[in-house]
């Protein structure tokens, strides 16, 4: 039985794919524990680029940063997890409707469409319509373009939901309303969840679009490091990255678990 | 869930409205002010300061004209540029009664081409653009620009230039003996082919990241500017700055009052804050140019002063500024760029 | 980018009657701030350039022009093709196609190895594997570039057990380009395939071995064929983000010759300030995008039909 699922290579190149994966990330986690300045030679284990992130010069301007990413990732994935809901609601439990193949093509636009022109298209567009570039303008592009990562795991799991509950919810004289919110709303939470924690890191991700529509003295956590690496990686950049790819492994972790307590309630 | 988004939306509409009051909006060059005098300037006037970054003056002017012009107050263009900036309207003016410190402007610097009489800028530093060189790997004559555009073997492939059209441009016509604003075909030709001939021995183009290429050893040569290649210096690179026997580019960067500046009054204190000697000198000290204002000496540190980037030799050829050329011909050197970075 | 589910059966749940309103805030969302958007740009496309930065509302061909029609550096010779610009598409077409070659050779006996593991280790591989995804794209890249560069941790430990004697100039190559796309994206090209896989069907694979076929010959004739719409699904996933990289080129490949990417980020952010030449360049790379894709709807399409 294993014969013919074996190949051999097949493991040391699963094992290779692994090392390259994480040896950047290592490397960097390491560094970032760096006591020398130079980043090129190793001056023994310290926490001093972590102080210098929150007491450090630019200390300011990666709060500044970092607040301003995780507002807009929490009101973005918020906002683009609503809308998903409704989609999904509509495309999976609405029959047949004119026009729903399109709207399927819709949703899905801003995963086909190639990030820098969706940054170009937003930049051309907020500066013919005389919007000025700044927090509003970033919001709108994130809620956007979060629609789809918040849709497709809330469909897939709706697609799972079979309507018998709902419908003996509504033979049992249940509002329309009272069906969706105690019946259909916690059966889909699992989905929605995780939709909300993917829209989330999509967000906090961005760059380019992010980059484009930002306007004067306003800074994300990625353009702030982007700015600072463009002049060389500087430790204290990289413990920035170790506690961003924390909060990025909590969150996955997080939404991992989430899904697997949705398996068991499933089965 | 909801009520996580109303405490969002609370912070957000907060986080806007402490830019109403007490702010100033800055856009500057990359690493050119210390942290600390911004803190000072924030101690005493209790104005917060926000400051962007950019690399050249043609992407500040780029980005100003895609909607960012009102959203700064001010920007700190070279001399060639606030002749630009002031040409398509885009900068204020201010008064002699407005601007008190104005008389602290070095005299030389008061009555520039590019401003005359200075109702618009105020001079911020100057220096000069040509090349540096790691003296550990290259340790011959380093005289001529040909290093950067003709450069000995042990150079090819580490090679650093800068990522701004003007300054290329100007030291490969100082390099070939072409004047600035040419119209003559053959000797654009003859720019173009001699760039384009130069650029396989480069390795990149980067101006914020002409310093950290030379110190971390990922460029041998590079572009750069004096100061730049001081900090360079001063950071452990062996480098060496080179006033090239051709020429090198002379610049003066300037405080400009941006048109719509939402903060305007803001943006004079800051300038004004600029013109004190004290301040203006702490820019020398950590930027390695030179300041133009007058007075600064008793507060410059001792190393900046005599800085052999910022002594050039007696016998040094002398520095050019950048000209203004028209549009036509301006046409000609953009499509020499274009050509050079494709 | 899952094909259409179909329309479950008319019920009694009600939501018939609620299309409308449940779908308005997805159409204009997406309607207004990205197809709008996009329209505008193609509009854009056709304007006459302000000298840095802007447009004059005055319609033109000029920036389709530039792109494919060379006039010489003075602009008054006869046109001829021009190369410029094609050669950088070209070329990031070629960074995107060796980046996905890459990410297939390694992510599918990855994804192959990872599917043929008992359920628990499979869980752990996969989650594994998509880990790296989720840390900052821009994380990630300065990462890779701080590993390989001239006397970076790659090249001294290489160095200190003697595989080399000069350290290797990784930074600033197509190949730390081509290098940093496959790193990227490498999970998109796994987890397609390892989806496919998990499907197969082994017993074809024990019904080849029973008739002497040796196990590459089984997975050429027999697995490929199978399999195949998992991994054109992984290469289109690798290769169209790949097409329009802006962060790998700009950081690891020195900014020395544009991509896609940075060509059309430095007529808008730039010293170029050529917008309708920008909106010109994005429109042809969506318009490749889109063929790419319609490739591909296509065979799937053609594959379900089968």
């Amino acid at each position: 039985m294993k014969g013919v699922r074996h190949y051999p290579g097949f493991l040391p190149m699963a094992v290779g794919c692994l090392v390259i994966l994480y040896a950047p990330l290592v490397v960097v986690m390491i560094y970032s524990f760096n006591g020398s300045t130079s980043i090129t030679t190793w001056g023994g284990f310290s926490w001093r680029w972590y102080a210098d992130v929150f007491t450090g010069p630019e200390a300011p301007r990666f709060k500044a940063a970092a607040w301003n990413s995780l507002s807009i990732a929490l009101i973005a994935a918020t906002t683009a997890t609503a809308i998903a809901v409704a989609a999904a609601v509509a495309m999976i439990r609405g029959g047949r409707f004119r026009g729903k193949s399109a709207t399927f093509a819709l949703i899905n636009l801003p995963l086909m469409v190639p990030e820098i022109v969706v940054a170009v298209a937003c930049l051309i567009f907020f500066s013919t319509i005389g919007l000025t570039t700044g927090y509003l303008t970033i919001l709108l592009a994130h809620i956007t373009f979060c629609i789809p990562f918040a849709y497709l795991p809330i469909a897939a799991r709706l697609q799972g939901i079979e309507d018998t509950y709902e419908q003996a919810a509504r033979d049992l004289y249940a509002t329309r309303g009272q069906a969706f919110r105690l019946i259909l709303l916690p059966l889909m939470m699992p989905g929605i969840l995780s939709g909300f924690l993917l829209a989330f890191i999509i967000s906090l991700d961005d760059f380019i679009i992010t980059n484009f529509v930002k306007g004067a003295g306003m800074e994300t956590l990625p353009t702030a490091i982007f700015g600072s690496v463009k002049q060389g990686i500087k430790p204290n950049i990289m413990a920035i990255s170790t506690m961003m790819l924390a909060v990025s492994v909590f969150f996955v972790t997080l939404s991992y678990l989430v899904n697997r307590i949705g398996q068991r309630t499933r089965s | 869930m909801k009520r996580l988004l109303t405490t969002a939306t609370a912070f957000a509409l907060l986080s806007g409205a402490a830019q109403a009051e007490g702010t100033l909006s800055v856009y500057h060059w990359f690493e050119y002010i210390p942290q600390e005098l911004v803190d000072k300037f924030t101690a005493e006037t209790g104005i917060a300061v926000t400051i962007d970054t950019y690399d050249s003056n043609e992407s500040m002017l780029a980005a100003l004209k895609a909607g960012k012009l009102g959203q700064y107050d001010v920007s700190v263009p070279a001399d060639f540029m606030v002749q630009i900036m002031r040409d398509e309207g885009m900068l204020d003016t201010f008064t002699p009664e407005e601007m008190t410190n104005l008389g602290n402007i070095a005299p030389q610097w008061m009555d520039v081409p590019f401003d005359p009489g200075r109702s618009s800028s105020i001079p911020y530093q100057w220096g000069s653009t040509s090349f540096s060189v790691n003296r550990d790997v290259y340790t011959g004559d380093i005289s001529s620009l040909g290093i950067i555009f003709d450069p000995p073997a042990e150079l090819q492939g580490k090679i650093n230039v800068l990522d701004s059209q003007n300054e290329v441009l100007i030291l490969g016509s100082l390099y070939l003996g072409i004047p600035q604003c040419s119209t003559d075909r053959e000797q654009l030709k003859a720019l173009n082919d001699m760039l384009l001939n130069a650029k396989q021995h480069w390795a990149s183009f980067g101006s914020d990241t002409s310093k950290d290429v030379l110190v971390s050893g990922d460029a041998a040569a590079g572009m750069i500017y004096n100061g730049f290649s001081a900090k360079a210096r001063a950071e452990g690179a062996n480098v060496e700055y080179s006033y090239p026997k051709e020429g090198h580019v002379v610049w003066m960067d300037n405080v400009v009052l941006l048109k719509d500046a939402p903060n305007r009054e803001n943006a004079i204190k800051f300038m004004n804050f600029l013109l004190e000697p004290e301040n203006a000198a702490a820019v020398t000290n950590y930027a390695a140019y030179t300041s133009g204002v007058a007075g600064v000496e008793p507060f410059l540190d001792e190393a900046i002063k005599t800085s052999p980037e910022n002594n050039p030799p007696a016998d040094a050829a002398p520095g050019v500024f950048a000209q203004v050329c028209d549009a036509e011909t301006q046409k000609l050197y953009d499509a020499i760029w274009t050509n050079l970075k494709k | 980018m899952a094909g259409m589910t179909p329309a479950p059966k008319e019920n009694g749940t009600g939501y018939s009657s609620l299309v409308a309103p449940l779908l308005l805030p997805t159409w204009a969302m997406i309607g207004i701030f990205l197809v709008l958007p996009v329209l505008l740009m193609a509009v854009y496309s056709f304007l006459t350039k302000e000298f840095r930065g802007g447009v004059i509302w005055d319609f033109t061909l000029a920036a389709y022009d530039q792109f494919f029609l060379n006039r010489g550096l003075f602009g008054d010779e006869p046109p001829t093709l021009e190369w410029t610009y094609i050669t950088i598409f070209w070329r990031s077409i070629w960074q995107a196609a060796v980046a996905t070659l890459i990410c297939l050779i390694v992510g599918f006996p990855t994804a192959w190895f990872i599917a043929t593991r008992p359920p628990k280790a499979r869980a752990v591989w996969l989650f594994l594997v998509t880990i790296p995804y989720w840390v900052n794209l821009l994380i990630r890249t300065v990462s890779l570039k701080f590993l390989i560069r001239e006397n970076g941790p790659l090249n001294e430990s290489l160095m200190s057990i003697g595989l080399i004697t000069d350290p290797l100039p990784l930074v600033n190559t197509n190949l730390a380009v081509q290098l940093g796309l496959f790193y990227s994206y490498l999970p998109f090209m796994v987890l397609p395939i390892y989806a496919a896989v998990e499907r197969y069907n082994f017993a074809l694979s024990e019904a080849a071995a029973d008739l002497y076929a040796s196990r590459w010959v089984t997975l050429r004739e027999i697995v490929l064929p199978v399999v195949k719409p998992g991994i054109v699904a992984g290469c289109i996933l690798v290769f169209v983000p790949s097409l329009g990289a802006f962060l790998a080129p700009d950081l690891l490949g020195g900014a020395k010759t544009f991509m896609i990417g940075s060509l059309i980020d430095e007529q808008f952010r730039g010293s170029q300030g050529n917008w309708p030449f920008g909106a010109a360049a994005a429109m042809i790379l969506m318009t490749l995008v889109l063929i790419v894709l319609m490739i591909y709807a296509r065979a799937q399409a053609k594959g379900e039909a089968r």
